[in-house]
């Protein structure tokens, strides 16, 4: 093992070994908005923390989102995605929390409530660290063109929305000169945005759905301002290739149900294919615990505490739920580091009363999926389909907030406190989306 | 006298409010659906010369990335992005970078400099 080396600037080439102990109160997986927000807020209180990044520098996804729009909540100021996340970084390499780059925890086991086990892959060896709690963010993957039934060929100049955009705004190499996006969720509006201001032409965004899946500014400022055609019930059923490189892709017109109407599909010439369609929690690691994965969210079943079916392993960000703001990371990433820090002080997270939470009119998903009544609840959820004018309801406590317009689009961020949780007299909450006449 | 109303979708912050402006001979008359002061400036910018901040990356010489991310200062005009992208293309800064430094002066003579907003630093080892 080498001695640990003079502190660098940003954590980047030279990787210093802090990993300075053997037993740490929590090891926060993931080095981005949610992770460092959650060691930061872990060692304010008190607790040994560990960051383990996988990437060669701390920061996570926000470092290629060079767009400006991050910060207005939780800075008052807007910022790009960089200089968003450099305010954490910054903060973090200003206090003597260890963290580790290009590292990943390739093992990791519950040997009993206080104790947990980490084999850490580091550039320096193998490390094994013990810690009372984990803090999953370790964020989301992207899906890929074969889960979206783009099968076929694999020629090249077929990626997704983030690897284009690792390319261009983190290597600054032009993935293509004619892209069509696939999918109009936030990261390919914002890529096709992109490629248009580097020289590149983007031949159209198309979507299944009969409406956009990113937030309407992005349609505003990343379509309508370029005047790039958004195909809303499409979808590409085949891709053509010419020497080994895209040529063309074959776009369809669907019906309500997503079936193919015949005699509408359309070859359109491009040379790169971009899919944005989506992200998925990234949760390997969090099922090889044996930790509860829901299968609306995709990530783990939590408490109000976000603390996963496994005591004292926590989830925040991306690797939670799919949210729309890094700012909602950041907070799960606090909440879940306060949360660390009761099950450190008072050995674990006592449960006054299970409630499962129940999906019911409207409610495509939510987190957390369960409470222990004795906290605050900070609830995250997606509704199925836009409505306007309705209530969001919180059914056996009669709780009830008018919500003017709800879509999918749009995530729902609803806080309902302790005394009115109090009021449940079944062991079951219906969270349900219901007209206000 | 001529009316009309435009709808604006804020591109302020992530919530997308869409705000009405009633215009009478090209004067405001009345702006409806803001929910903040940011974005009832927004609108008001918005139905006269719309502008937006500039988003690029510029070639980083001898950093530890290949590219620096860069920003405009202050929003310009929606109608040169493009030009002002371009401007960008052809230049190259010698790392180190931080935030804030400024990489370039007087885009297009729009009187707005653009800033760094990741840092590149030297290629060690």
């Amino acid at each position: 093992m080498l001695s640990p080396k003079s502190k660098p600037s940003y954590g980047v080439i030279v990787v210093p070994d802090r990993i300075t102990k053997k037993d740490y109160d929590t090891v926060v997986i993931g080095g981005g908005p949610a992770g460092l927000a959650a060691a930061l807020k872990a060692r304010e209180k008190g607790l040994e923390t560990l960051v383990v990044e996988t990437r060669d520098r701390l920061g996570g996804i926000p470092l290629q989102c060079i767009h400006p729009g991050f910060g207005i909540h939780y800075f008052k100021e807007d910022m790009t995605g960089p200089e968003f996340v450099y305010r954490f970084i910054d903060k973090l390499l200003s206090t003597d929390i260890d963290y580790t780059v290009k590292s990943y925890v390739n093992m990791a086991e519950y040997v009993s409530p206080m104790e947990k086990k980490l084999e850490i892959i580091t550039p320096y060896g193998t490390e094994i660290v013990r810690t009372k709690t984990i803090i999953y963010a370790a964020g989301a993957r992207e899906r890929t063109r074969y889960e979206i039934g783009i099968t076929g060929p694999n020629p090249a100049g077929i990626m997704t929305a983030g690897e284009a955009q690792t390319l261009m705004d983190m290597y600054g190499v032009m993935p293509g000169k004619k892209i069509l996006i696939v999918g109009s969720g936030d990261v390919g509006l914002i890529m096709a945005r992109r490629f248009v201001l580097e020289g590149a032409e983007v031949v159209g965004v198309v979507e299944i759905l009969p409406y956009p899946s990113g937030l309407i500014r992005n349609v505003q400022q990343c379509l309508k301002d370029y005047g790039i055609p958004l195909l809303l019930s499409h979808m590409v059923i085949s891709v053509k290739q010419r020497n080994g490189r895209v040529s063309s892709a074959v776009v369809v017109k669907v019906d309500e149900n997503f079936k193919p109407i015949q005699g509408t599909e359309n070859e359109i010439e491009c040379d790169t294919i971009v899919i944005a369609a989506g992200l998925k929690p990234r949760t390997k690691l969090l099922e090889s615990l044996g930790a509860q994965i829901d299968p609306r969210t995709k990530g783990p079943v939590v408490n109000e505490y976000f603390e996963t079916t496994i005591p004292g392993v926590f989830a925040a960000g991306n690797a939670l739920i799919i949210n729309d703001y890094v700012d909602y990371a950041v907070e799960q990433g606090e909440l879940a580091a306060l949360a660390a820090t009761k099950y450190v002080d008072e050995k674990g997270i006592r449960i006054k009363k299970p409630v499962k939470i129940v999906l019911g009119r409207n409610m495509r998903l939510i987190v957390p999926q369960m409470l222990t009544l004795t906290s605050d609840a900070l609830f995250y959820g997606r509704v199925a389909r836009p409505e306007d004018n309705v209530w969001l309801s919180f059914k056996e406590i009669g709780f009830k907030i008018p919500q003017l317009k709800v879509l999918p689009s749009i995530m729902i961020r609803q806080k309902i406190r302790l005394d009115k949780l109090r009021m449940l007299e079944t062991d079951t909450l219906t969270v349900e989306v219901i007209p206000r006449d | 006298m001529t009316r009309q109303v435009k709808k604006i979708i804020c591109i302020v912050c992530p919530r997308g409010c869409e705000i009405t402006v009633e215009l009478e001979d090209g004067k405001i008359k009345s702006i409806k659906g803001y929910s903040c002061p940011l974005g009832k400036q927004y609108a008001e910018k918005e139905v006269v010369n719309p502008e937006r901040i500039l988003m690029s990356i510029v070639e980083c010489v001898g950093g530890d990335l290949p590219v620096v991310s860069v920003k405009t200062a202050k929003p310009i005009p929606l109608s040169r992005m493009i030009e002002a992208s371009k401007a960008l293309a052809d230049i190259a800064v010698k790392a180190p970078v931080e935030i804030g430094d400024k990489i370039f002066e007087n885009l297009l003579g729009l009187g707005v400099d653009v800033i760094a907003t990741r840092p590149c630093h030297e290629q060690r080892g």
